[in-house]
């Protein structure tokens, strides 16, 4: 069964094609990678998915729904870690969670456990109740992550998690996602700059660049037909060398000048 | 059943953060709190005698009303707009992306931001009663409370339905001019109401403010240009539209 569903998906902001008639499907209870340079479309295909943008054109289904008709079975059957910031700078560590695990309606018992436990995980215990806005960048971003893993939704959706996060720490985050994934068959779709970690916690792999899917499968059958050594090698063979302009902000501020001109 | 238990928790957790954020936020206390007693003190006290003299009675009688109904409405649409902030600060897409009805939320974030305004107000109210304001009944003073809340609910809304369309602050000194500052004028928060040029009165007669206004005033002090039904439906409605038209614009944000 398919718990992602994506048929000719297209996301147009005024003249720019971000994501350029698209179409895959994720198995359900599989690790999938969503592979691709900056700006490649990543970012705006998850908004769509998490019902935060409307798309121009297309089909999607998660788990059965449709973002765009039924946003809130959608939004009922997912939980996010975003790539940027998203934390409440006036609250505490402690209240952000809290704050998540209620508008989750995940039971007090349970929000309590895995509150400490998912603290302890991220090394955040002993400043429980700071508020975030006295973190550093990097105990905001664990801080975050905590946070996404609080609730187990049927598909976990994780905008480059990874980022700027120490070996431990990363190692800690996956095992408890493959844990979260093993036993209660939630289906993780995950976007990484780390080729080494796609390889070896993906079951499948999409490579996205340009708005277009330019390869899908296992990480071995990526290798194989790019006859490479290396994930990273199949990557670079698939997009190129070039290096792309910062992504989702280039977009973002095309999308904004459009705007003023508009005005 | 099952589901409103669920939708009232989420409501009462947003509710409980925007009063949370307020309470720590000392400064924004003291500073949303200046203006209002200068606007008291200065008007109060300095129109006072031509306003006796022209024989209105005590002037400060007349505005602590209208200046309780200002901290409100300011106040009010300032924690409306707060969703601006949270946008650029990015914790609007977490409860965005909250497994619950997007209208949920918003009405958690209005009922906190306007039990936040009507502290406001109740606090200004007890700033004028320093400064010498009289309530005319002190029993009966508490029914203002309804009227305050009526006009925090739907200038919360308000500023949350204009900040779901907005993508950062700089509009904002368009809405603080072209809006908050002539509701507030034009509201006969600062004048009575009798004898004005037709123009003036009938864009009196469309700001929703006037109504807050007239029903705080009316229980406060007796003073009243409108009726007490009037202004409760008056306000009622308008609420109830700012409430729908806030929910649905903030359902369509789109991050």
């Amino acid at each position: 069964m398919n718990i992602i569903e994506v048929k000719n998906l297209v996301k147009k902001f005024d003249d720019i094609i971000a994501v350029d008639d698209i179409s895959f499907s994720v198995e359900k209870g599989k690790i999938f990678a969503f592979l691709g340079p900056n700006g490649a479309g990543k970012t705006t295909t998850i908004k769509m998915f998490t019902t935060l943008l409307q798309p121009t054109s297309g089909k999607i289904l998660i788990n059965g729904f449709d973002p765009v008709t039924n946003s809130d079975d959608v939004r009922c059957s997912f939980g996010i870690i975003f790539q940027d910031p998203s934390l409440d700078d006036e609250l505490t560590a402690f209240e952000n969670l809290e704050f998540h695990g209620v508008l989750y309606d995940v039971p007090k018992k349970i929000r309590r456990e895995r509150i400490n436990e998912l603290l302890k995980i991220v090394e955040l215990e002993s400043r429980k109740n700071d508020l975030v806005k006295e973190f550093s960048g990097g105990m905001k971003r664990r801080l975050e992550i905590a946070r996404g893993l609080l609730h187990h939704p049927k598909i976990i959706f994780l905008d480059e998690p990874t980022l700027g996060l120490d070996p431990q720490t990363r190692n800690h985050l996956w095992s408890y996602i493959k844990d979260m994934n093993e036993k209660e068959d939630i289906t993780v779709f995950f976007s990484t700059h780390y080729m080494e970690e796609a390889d070896r916690m993906s079951d499948r792999i999409a490579i996205i660049d340009n708005g277009k899917i330019v390869a899908e499968g296992s990480a071995e059958e990526l290798k194989t037909k790019t006859a490479s050594a290396t994930l990273e090698d199949a990557f670079l063979k698939l997009t190129g060398k070039a290096i792309r302009e910062e992504g989702a902000n280039a977009v973002d501020k095309l999308r904004k000048m459009s705007r003023l001109w508009r005005r | 059943m099952e589901k409103i238990k669920k939708y009232s928790k989420v409501i009462y957790i947003l509710w409980l953060r925007q009063l949370k954020r307020y309470s720590r936020s000392r400064a924004r206390i003291i500073g949303s709190l200046a203006q209002p007693v200068l606007f008291l003190v200065a008007m109060g006290f300095g129109f006072g005698p031509i306003y006796q003299k022209a024989g209105g009675g005590n002037y400060i009688q007349f505005i602590a009303p209208g200046i309780i109904a200002m901290s409100i409405i300011f106040t009010a649409m300032f924690g409306g707009m707060e969703v601006i902030y949270d946008r650029q600060f990015g914790f609007l897409k977490e409860t965005l992306v909250a497994p619950v009805p997007r209208w949920t939320i918003m009405l958690g974030r209005t009922f906190g931001g306007a039990t936040v305004s009507t502290l406001q107000g109740v606090a200004v109210f007890l700033i004028a009663l320093i400064i010498g304001f009289r309530p005319e009944n002190i029993f009966i003073a508490p029914l203002a409370l309804v009227y305050m809340a009526l006009v925090a609910t739907s200038f919360t809304a308000l500023g949350t339905a204009i900040a779901s369309t907005m993508e950062d602050m700089q509009a904002f000194p368009l809405v603080m001019n072209f809006l908050i500052m002539p509701l507030f004028f034009l509201s006969g928060a600062l004048f009575p109401l009798t004898g004005l040029p037709k123009a003036i009165q009938i864009i009196i007669r469309v700001n929703p403010l006037s109504y807050g206004v007239d029903g705080i005033r009316g229980i406060l002090t007796g003073q009243m240009h409108f009726a007490y039904h009037t202004d409760f439906f008056v306000l009622f409605i308008f609420t109830s539209l700012a409430l729908a038209v806030g929910s649905y614009l903030f359902s369509k944000i789109e991050v």
